[in-house]
């Protein structure tokens, strides 16, 4: 098992700087999403690592080699480096069985190997298919085969899963991330879909501008995003006037206590982010005198997206100064309808924004 | 430092750029720069040719009236011809792909099989009948028929093409069928019919064979006798320049009206065949037009061919010297098809994955003998080798270059697509699983390309075996191809010895254009993929 470093990575197009900088560190065996929207750089990162591309300044390494730095470069063929491309890319002339042997030696291809590898992706019966007989789901997995039948120290998918259907998607999702588990592979998996990131790796990458602006565990990416752009692409957010006081947010939905190391440096006012799912929202019955008796801010339902398993309040304030609106997730069976009165009241940690 | 990063990241990419993987692929080069110079060489012979006699000379050569009744002789012929092909053609292919017309199948190969009928053959099979037919009308007849084709193929894959969605939304917003077909359908296939006219013109600019047997007289049956028979190469050089300039204007002029419109279809949404128009009462009339123009133009030929044949067969029929030239046809054919088809390769794949202007000007370079009739050739390899190597003069080697360099637009054409079709991403692949890159090349790219290898290689073939005019002008002395023993025996009316040869050439490449109609049909059919 070998850990892949990518250090001070520039590379551009025609003048174009793509990625600017960029710092990789993905630990041994384990796998890191590179997250980032279309044309942030992270094909030309991956096609870089694998030696497609030659980065114009920084280094590449693979389990302590060199793969490239200013002085050397190792062409792709010398690389111990699988890629997996957006679509497969299988060859089309050539068989299932002859695809998945292409990179083996002539007395390999003639061995067992082939056979074990189509069983280990599950699509042995199919060895004598050509690809475009084969399923989109199919083709990944031959795709796949095919980068593993060398035992890469370092595996690269890039977006393997955005042409399958969304049905298909998770399962194959799945049964590649077992099949990677029990490989033991270090894994750079490319994607421009967060949930595929944040359920599917070890560690998520955010790829901004060509830079990583962020690196860490899921949990630590959705919870503490590096800025405001970042919390929005992960997922919903409610962004809260506040005035922090001993280590805690006085907000109108109550007061809150602060994440992690936040705690010491926040003073004076300013922002928290709070996430959907961290708003209570309760019906307010219209008859009853209900000030002071029910805590939270009042509010009324402007509009109600249903998701099946949950729905996503947005919820007016009721307050004169025509703040935002608040988004609140429910469970699918507490959807309210449209027009229904209620108070919000906020719990859980909130993190500061600049 | 960050401020001074890009710079430093732009000189390092052009420091690369001559050193690391992006530099130039060398032997492609070298192969797509022997392309260029090749295709160049007879023109700066020409041009040097002219030249050298003065400008004085040159002046009085193309100020001569007879010039001016060539150039309006050439240019009435030219548009009548392409205008009635472009007619008939789009008439021809609307029937077949659009309409509910009984036995389409037999009819898409019966309209393009004229193709594999060499023009001369042709104007051979309405002369040698009837001795009377001579002059514009005859020209004019003679070549729509055999040229009509090519129109009628790439309109007709064309409308078989089209979305057939364009034409419910233009009847949507309120268009009659013919309104419909005149402002959405039409323009749709625009690009076809002007491409298949410009293939029309460039082919009547070319023609020698057909002309002279009917005795009509174009600029390049001028050069012909200019040089064959008056000896005079200066002459010949001037006039051939003129030709290259009508040619290149030709050419200029379908660029210039293709390049405004656009017709790629828009947004991701499936293709859908559009549904025949029933013909009801048309359907005879239609059934009588497309009879007859078959008739005419493959019914006739032919016909012609067996009825010498058969009166030719009383006589001795000379099978030592049909087998001879049967031979010498297919030795040099195939040198050239492989010739053309190796050239093809690297310039195709300069173009397609080393996209920069020196790679774009070889490209189109490699397409400029489309603009340069045979004969054009031929005379300037001629004055090269005269001047420069007198041991090519009438060489092998020199006819097979002479066909390599007419026919490497349609190598071209062959060998380019099925390198667009084999994406860098499979080749990346390939390196990426352990391959060095000559052993991507053997394992992923030559496999993937090889069925356009092998049609580039066809249509070279075909196309050298049923030439005529530079091989008049280039054989080596005392050596006969079909092509020149089937003119030498018509020349001196003896149709019935000639019609074997032509029967021969005709069978050659009626092969491929019966291919090529059955393929498209193919095409046609098979679903796009989503």
């Amino acid at each position: 098992m070998s850990r892949l470093a990518v250090v001070d990575l520039w590379k551009g197009y025609a003048g174009a700087p793509v990625l600017r900088g960029v710092e990789l560190e993905v630990p041994a065996g384990s796998l890191t999403a590179v997250l980032g929207l279309s044309g942030c750089g992270k094909t030309t990162l991956l096609r870089v690592i694998a030696g497609f591309e030659r980065a114009e300044r920084g280094s590449v390494s693979l389990g302590g080699q060199t793969l490239e730095n200013g002085r050397t470069y190792l062409p792709p063929e010398k690389r111990s480096v699988g890629y997996v491309p957006q679509e497969g890319a299988l060859f089309p002339h050539l068989s299932v069985q002859q695809n998945v042997g292409f990179g083996l030696s002539r007395r390999e291809r003639r061995g067992q190997q082939v056979a074990e590898l189509l069983e280990m992706v599950g699509i042995a019966p199919l060895a004598k298919r050509l690809p475009h007989e084969l399923s989109g789901g199919e083709q990944q997995r031959v795709a796949l085969a095919r980068a593993l039948a060398r035992r890469p120290q370092a595996l690269l998918l890039d977006e393997p899963f955005s042409s399958l259907d969304a049905s298909l998607r998770t399962r194959v999702r799945e049964e590649v991330h077992a099949l990677l588990r029990a490989q033991g592979v270090t894994t750079v998996l490319v994607t421009h879909d967060q949930e595929e990131a944040l359920s599917l790796a070890d560690t998520v990458a955010v790829l901004r501008d060509g830079r990583i602006i962020q690196h860490g565990a899921p949990a630590e990416l959705y919870e503490r995003p590096a800025d405001e752009r970042l919390a929005r692409f992960l997922g919903a957010v409610n962004l809260i006037d506040a005035r922090f006081e001993r280590g805690t947010a006085l907000t109108r939905l109550g007061t809150l206590e602060l994440r992690g190391d936040a705690t010491a440096s926040a003073a004076g006012a300013g922002v928290v982010m709070v996430r959907p799912e961290q708003l209570d929202v309760r019906v307010r019955e219209d008859s009853a005198h209900d000030d002071g008796a029910v805590a939270g801010l009042g509010g009324r339902v402007e509009q109600c997206r249903y998701y099946g398993h949950d729905a996503l309040l947005h919820i007016r304030p009721e307050e004169s100064d025509g703040a935002e609106l608040l988004l609140a997730r429910v469970l699918g069976e507490r959807a309210l309808p449209v027009g229904t009165r209620v108070s919000v009241a906020a719990h859980g940690p909130a993190t500061p924004l600049e | 430092m960050s401020a001074l990063a890009p710079t430093t990241a732009i000189t390092g990419r052009w420091a690369r750029a001559w050193s690391g993987r992006r530099r130039w692929p060398l032997v492609s080069v070298a192969g797509g720069a022997i392309a260029a110079t090749l295709v160049l060489l007879p023109l700066i012979f020409l041009i040097v040719e002219a030249q050298q006699s003065g400008w004085s000379e040159v002046q009085r050569l193309l100020l001569r009236h007879s010039v001016a009744v060539l150039l309006w002789n050439t240019i009435r012929l030219t548009l009548a011809c392409t205008v009635l092909c472009a007619v008939l053609g789009v008439a021809a292919a609307w029937c077949v792909e659009r309409t509910a017309l009984p036995a389409r199948r037999l009819w898409a190969v019966a309209l393009v099989l004229p193709l594999g009928v060499p023009d001369f053959v042709v104007g051979f099979g309405w002369v040698s009948i009837d001795p009377a037919l001579h002059g514009y009308l005859a020209a004019v007849m003679i070549m729509t028929l055999a040229l009509y084709p090519l129109v009628y193929l790439p309109v007709a894959s064309a409308l078989a093409n089209l979305d057939a969605g364009l034409e419910e939304a233009a009847r949507s917003l309120g268009l009659g069928p013919w309104r419909a077909f005149w402002r959405v359908t039409l323009r749709q296939i625009s690009p076809a019919v002007l491409g298949g006219c410009l293939l029309v013109t460039l082919a009547l600019l070319a023609e020698y064979g057909a002309f002279e047997i009917v005795q009509y007289q174009t600029f390049t049956v001028e050069i012909f006798t200019e040089f064959k028979l008056g000896f005079d190469t200066v002459a010949a050089c001037v006039l051939s320049l003129v030709l290259v300039a009508l040619s290149i204007a030709a050419l200029g002029g379908e660029l210039s009206l293709t390049g405004r419109g656009r017709s790629a279809r828009s947004g991701p949404g499936a293709r859908r065949a559009a549904p025949r128009v029933a013909l009801g009462r048309y359907a005879t009339p239609a059934l009588a037009g497309l009879g007859a123009l078959s008739g005419l133009a493959l019914g006739v030929p032919l016909g012609s061919l067996v009825y010498w044949m058969a009166r030719g067969s009383s006589t001795t029929l000379p099978s030592a010297s049909i087998l001879s030239a049967a031979g010498h046809t297919a030795a040099y054919s195939a040198a050239a098809a492989v010739l053309s088809t190796v050239l093809a390769v690297p310039v195709s794949a300069l173009a397609i994955r080393h996209r920069n202007r020196v790679t774009v000007l070889i490209e189109r370079l490699a397409y400029l003998p489309m603009a340069l009739p045979g004969l054009v050739i031929a005379l300037g390899l001629v004055s090269f080798s005269v001047r420069y190597a007198f041991s090519l003069y009438q060489s092998a080697f020199e006819l097979i270059l002479a066909y390599a360099i007419l026919f490497l637009p349609l190598a071209l054409v062959g060998v380019r697509s099925a390198m667009g079709q084999s994406s860098p991403r499979l080749e990346e692949v390939g390196r990426s699983l352990g391959a060095r890159p000559a052993a991507v090349w053997r394992r992923v790219t030559l496999p993937l390309i090889a069925p356009g290898l092998g049609a580039a290689f066809a249509l070279v073939f075909i196309s050298s075996a049923t030439e005529l005019t530079a091989t008049l002008l280039l054989r080596p002395t005392g050596v006969n191809t079909l092509a020149t023993q089937f003119w030498a025996y018509t020349s001196e009316f003896s149709y019935g010895a000639a019609a074997p040869y032509a029967a021969l050439m005709v069978a050659i490449s009626a092969i491929p254009a019966y291919l090529l109609s059955r393929r498209m049909s193919t095409l046609a059919r098979s679903e796009p993929r989503s």
